[in-house]
């Protein structure tokens, strides 16, 4: 059961073959069997899944109407806030702290009847591509266990990919979803700037960041999309507008007329020889399924890289001031007759890792007078400058595509000491953040030199979600009548000896 | 030995800027539904928004920008189409996110002005003070300094902290430079302050309680020689916490000033911060290191973009400017320039208004609130409008009068009344029995009794000593308990002995 995807699991429980509280048990007793190998999860709230897994199996027995995934399990990355569940963000700053309230996801996730596990490890603050940076351990990807999982969700995929979950919730602030998804053979979706609401989201830099659904399938996702989108009053810069019909763009599939542009700019030099043969082979058979592939130019794409390293350090050295030590989180030093600006010091001193400090020095020279125009204000430019070659080329072609990542997933510690080689693993992916439009990573396959799996990557214009899912579902199809199995069939068997 | 006021304007010409913080009255705060109550118990009123917990964002409260905006019509600012917040970055233990959400380059109002008017030597003075922004921010929480002896935190044990205030919405006046006010320059910050809290008061935007905090005025004062061009060194008074303050701490900072530019010493830029019972200042930090507050706009707002049709809507409501109203009312009640001066002083126009609006004279509905109702206000150390006394009890006390109903004694003991909350006047008289007795039989067994008891008296009077009535009329008010009208009593008792 563990192995189906979420809309299969809940078939099941609608025909009644399985309880929610019997798949709830399942999958805790896969994450018992693995997670000592993998390291997604940081908490498990038992007690709350068995909670949820009930309420939905007493509702259903009294025959109530419920919501396309109730009673099916997920992992919540640890950036979300859930009321009293330990939140720690991955860092050592947050250890301890419960939160008073829900975010507004974790609200609709609740209210939709889907049981949430616990909480997936992560970059700290969501800052890295690989999930070494987690202040709790890195985790290891189900693929390779010596390699990373992606990240900052690196939790999140890696909990889909070993079964431990059939759907998990991650954030994309430069990829923190789409290149999980690549690195572990999933499925991850970043919604359009404002299109899920980012109260409750611990914020690494709050003009970027995007929380999203991670799956095995193109449809799971889309189900869970439609899930957590939707305006909210309480996040100024949400969308007042309909949710895209994501689920109904999945289900069809339908690419026939379609005009997919291949960015130039996304491909070849540095690009590793397998995930290009791998994005050809996917160009081919959407091309068969209808699509018309057109190349298109996005010449500014080559600043998006520094530009984000600026943006998005100037903001989190602003959205991290808060952790102080005064109301929340971590306090170091609090003795008598240490005043309260050397506790906050000692405080930040051990609660933050090195990445996180390094982007608060980074971001807060940025914001300094007489730095702010040539670094922030530039950034800001190249960032109008981005948007307008989306525009251009969304004028040739209906969306885009791309390889998500340059390589398939590396080994843990090969790059800890690179930052600037670690950045450059979101060289595909951070033109749509800072553009605040739609993409998706969708496997495409194993790399042949590696034997590691392939994203490939779907960009649509801002509120037009739904053309991610036209193209993924149709390319999801195309592969696995090609295959004959879902890529993660492939997967090797975790569990250690058994 | 310190320089008199007449040596320094004899040798510099004081510049001055007013930088204004008004709390607006918003029922909620500046980006969350928390309330806003003064005086709440600590840390009641808070949410994980104004707390700054991680995960929590802000929301623009409406009311707070209709307010903001209604400012700014009213001291003839343009509105911003286009404004945003920006956020303004420092640590300090009571800002719960360590920055706080403002607006910088994008204020929401720019140019304008407030005409005020002094009173001098020489005349009534107008002097033009030009308004250069009118921004929105939040408050930041308090910080409470325990075990100390100042109250301030050096010295202090501990500190507690108290985020009730934390993201109530606050609006920052800020004056261009105001040169020109020469020797007028501590009477002109006061006046700009007072019309700028009558304007205010008149928007209904904010309580303008500046011994409260919802009105507080920073100081910024320089010198230059007499004829020059470029300006001095400032220095910025903050914690100024009346309008007396505000023209003793400019008047202060003058004299501080030019004693040290006497001595050939420099002016620290600094902020100051103003000593109520010294009158003094003392140095707060110095901002010779200017703080980098790091602003960059605030990602989590979208902006402000008031259209056109509502700005004119707002337009339409303001209120008569308070110079305006008060000439016209002046002449309309045709009071004399100190009376209505003190009138002003004693904050007693509205009432006085309102209770004209009931009907009362208005030289009798401004005797009763500057008179009785002042000194009991001052008797109670509160001010007038907070007694439990309405415009319209004053009124009926005065109909009442008026009618005969009621002396001018018993009227007091009504007002008295009204104030200890027994109730309105009419139920005061009633509940205690007050009334002019008017019947002149109960009058007469009174004046027969005074009578009976001091025969040499009556007497008296009745072989033409006029002046000894007043011991009868004395025992019979005494014997109606001052009820009675005492020119009725007079008039009976010396008809009734054959005057």
């Amino acid at each position: 059961m563990i192995t189906r995807s979420a809309h299969e699991m809940a078939a099941a429980m609608a025909a009644g073959e399985v309880t929610s509280e019997k798949l709830t048990q399942a999958h805790f007793d896969r994450i018992d069997a693995v997670d000592g190998e993998v390291h997604a999860f940081l908490y498990l709230d038992r007690e709350g899944a068995f909670a949820q897994a009930r309420r939905v199996d007493a509702l259903r027995a009294k025959g109530e109407k419920l919501g396309p995934l109730a009673g099916v399990p997920l992992a919540l990355k640890d950036v979300m806030v859930m009321k009293d569940v330990p939140t720690t963000c991955g860092s050592k700053i947050l250890e301890g702290w419960r939160p008073p309230y829900d975010a507004t996801l974790v609200t609709k996730l609740k209210e939709a009847g889907i049981v949430i596990l616990g909480k997936t490890n992560m970059d700290e603050f969501a800052m890295g591509s690989s999930t070494e940076n987690s202040a709790y351990g890195p985790t290891h990807n189900p693929w390779d266990l010596t390699r990373i999982p992606g990240g900052s969700g690196g939790g999140s995929s890696a909990a889909i990919a070993a079964f431990e979950a059939p759907l998990a919730i991650g954030t994309d602030t430069g990829g923190s979803i789409r290149q999980p998804a690549a690195v572990t053979g999933t499925v991850g979706v970043k919604p359009t700037y404002g299109g899920v609401s980012r109260y409750g989201l611990i914020a690494f830099s709050s003009s970027l960041d995007q929380a999203g659904p991670c799956a095995r399938t193109v449809l799971d996702a889309a189900l869970l999309h439609e899930v957590i989108a939707g305006h909210d009053p309480m996040d100024a810069t949400s969308i007042d507008a309909p949710v895209p019909q994501v689920v109904n763009a999945a289900r069809s599939g339908d690419v026939k007329g379609m005009r997919i542009g291949v960015v130039k700019e996304l491909n070849g030099d540095g690009y590793q020889a397998g995930v290009r043969s791998r994005f050809e082979e996917s160009l081919e058979l959407l091309a068969a399924a209808g699509a018309e592939i057109v190349e298109v130019s996005c010449p500014n794409f080559e600043y998006a890289l520094a530009a984000y390293y600026l943006i998005a350090p100037s903001e989190c050295s602003s959205n991290l001031a808060r952790f102080d030590a005064m109301r929340y989180g971590l306090r170091v030093g609090d003795e008598e007759g240490v005043s309260a600006e050397l506790v906050m010091n000692l405080t930040r001193e051990v609660g933050f890792g090195r990445e996180v400090k390094r982007r608060i020095i980074l971001g807060t020279y940025a914001l300094s007078s007489g730095y702010y125009d040539a670094y922030y204000g530039s950034a800001q430019k190249v960032r109008t400058l981005i948007m307008q070659d989306f525009t251009n080329a969304f004028a040739m072609a209906d969306v885009l595509v791309s390889p998500t990542t340059p390589t398939t997933a590396f080994k843990i510690g090969e790059k800890a000491n690179d930052p600037l080689a670690m950045y450059l693993n979101d060289i595909a992916t951070i033109p749509v953040n800072m553009a605040g439009i739609a993409g998706m990573s969708l496997p495409s396959g194993l790399a042949p030199e590696d034997g590691l799996p392939v994203g490939f990557q779907i960009m649509a214009p801002a509120m037009q979600d739904q053309k991610l899912y036209s193209v993924g579902a149709a390319l999801e199809a195309a592969l696995l009548s090609k295959w004959g199995a879902p890529l993660l069939s492939q997967i090797p068997a975790l569990g250690g000896a058994k | 030995m310190s320089l008199s006021y007449e040596d320094v304007i004899a040798k510099y010409e004081p510049v001055l800027g007013l930088e204004v913080h008004v709390e607006l009255n918003t029922k909620s705060k500046m980006f969350c539904g928390c309330a806003t109550v003064f005086g709440a118990e600590p840390n009641t009123q808070t949410c994980p928004v104004c707390l700054g917990m991680p995960g929590a964002l802000p929301v623009v409260n409406e009311k707070a920008i209709e307010s903001s905006i209604l400012i700014g019509l009213a001291l003839h600012c343009s509105i911003a189409p286009y404004s945003r917040f920006s956020r303004k970055n420092y640590f300090y233990p009571d800002m719960p996110k360590n920055y706080q959400i403002s607006q910088y380059d994008e204020p929401i109002c720019i140019n304008g002005y407030l005409d005020v008017e002094i009173d001098t030597d020489e005349g009534v003075k107008e002097f033009r003070v030009e308004i250069e922004r009118v921004h929105m921010e939040e408050d930041t929480g308090k910080s409470l300094h325990m075990g100390g002896a100042t109250g301030r935190i050096h010295g202090a044990d501990y500190s507690l902290l108290d985020f009730n205030r934390a993201g109530i919405p606050l609006v920052e006046i800020v004056t261009k430079i105001v040169p020109g006010t020469g020797k007028y320059a501590p009477e002109v910050a006061k006046a700009y302050v007072a019309e700028l809290r009558d304007i205010l008061r008149s928007l209904a935007v904010s309580d303008v309680r500046m011994e409260q905090g919802s009105l507080r005025c920073d100081a910024n004062v320089s010198l230059r020689l007499i004829g020059a061009t470029t300006l001095g060194t400032r220095s910025e008074t903050k914690n100024v916490n009346s309008l007396r303050s505000v023209e003793r701490a400019v008047r202060g900072e003058m004299i501080r000033h030019a004693e040290l530019l006497n001595a050939g010493k420099k002016v620290v830029q600094e902020t100051r911060h103003f000593q109520e019972e010294s009158g003094l200042t003392r140095s707060g930090r110095s901002k010779e290191e200017a703080e980098d507050y790091r602003y960059f706009p605030e990602p989590d707002l979208v902006p402000v973009e008031p259209d056109g049709a509502w700005i004119e809507k707002l337009r339409a409501t303001l209120p008569e400017e308070p110079t305006r109203r008060r000439k016209r009312l002046q002449a309309e009640w045709s009071v004399p320039d100190k009376e209505m001066a003190a009138m002003i002083n004693a904050e007693a126009l509205d009432l006085v208004e309102a209770t004209v609006k009931f009907g009362a004279d208005p030289t009798r509905a401004r005797g009763w609130w500057l008179g009785e109702i002042s000194r009991i206000a001052n008797e109670k150390e509160v001010s007038i409008f907070e007694l439990a006394i309405l415009p319209k009890d004053v009124a009926d006390i005065v109909a009442l009068v008026a009618a005969g109903e009621l002396t001018d004694k018993l009227a007091r003991q009504v007002v008295e009344g009204v104030i200890n909350g027994e109730g309105t006047p009419a139920q005061v008289m009633e509940s205690r029995g007050l009334k002019v007795v008017s019947d002149d039989s109960a009058l007469m067994a009174a004046i027969e009794k005074a009578i009976a008891s001091q025969p040499d008296t009556a007497e008296k009077v009745r072989n033409g000593n006029i002046p000894a009535a007043g011991a009868l009329i004395g025992a019979v008010m005494k014997e109606t308990k001052g009820q009675a009208d005492a020119a009725r009593v007079r008039e009976l008792l010396l008809g009734h002995l054959g005057q």
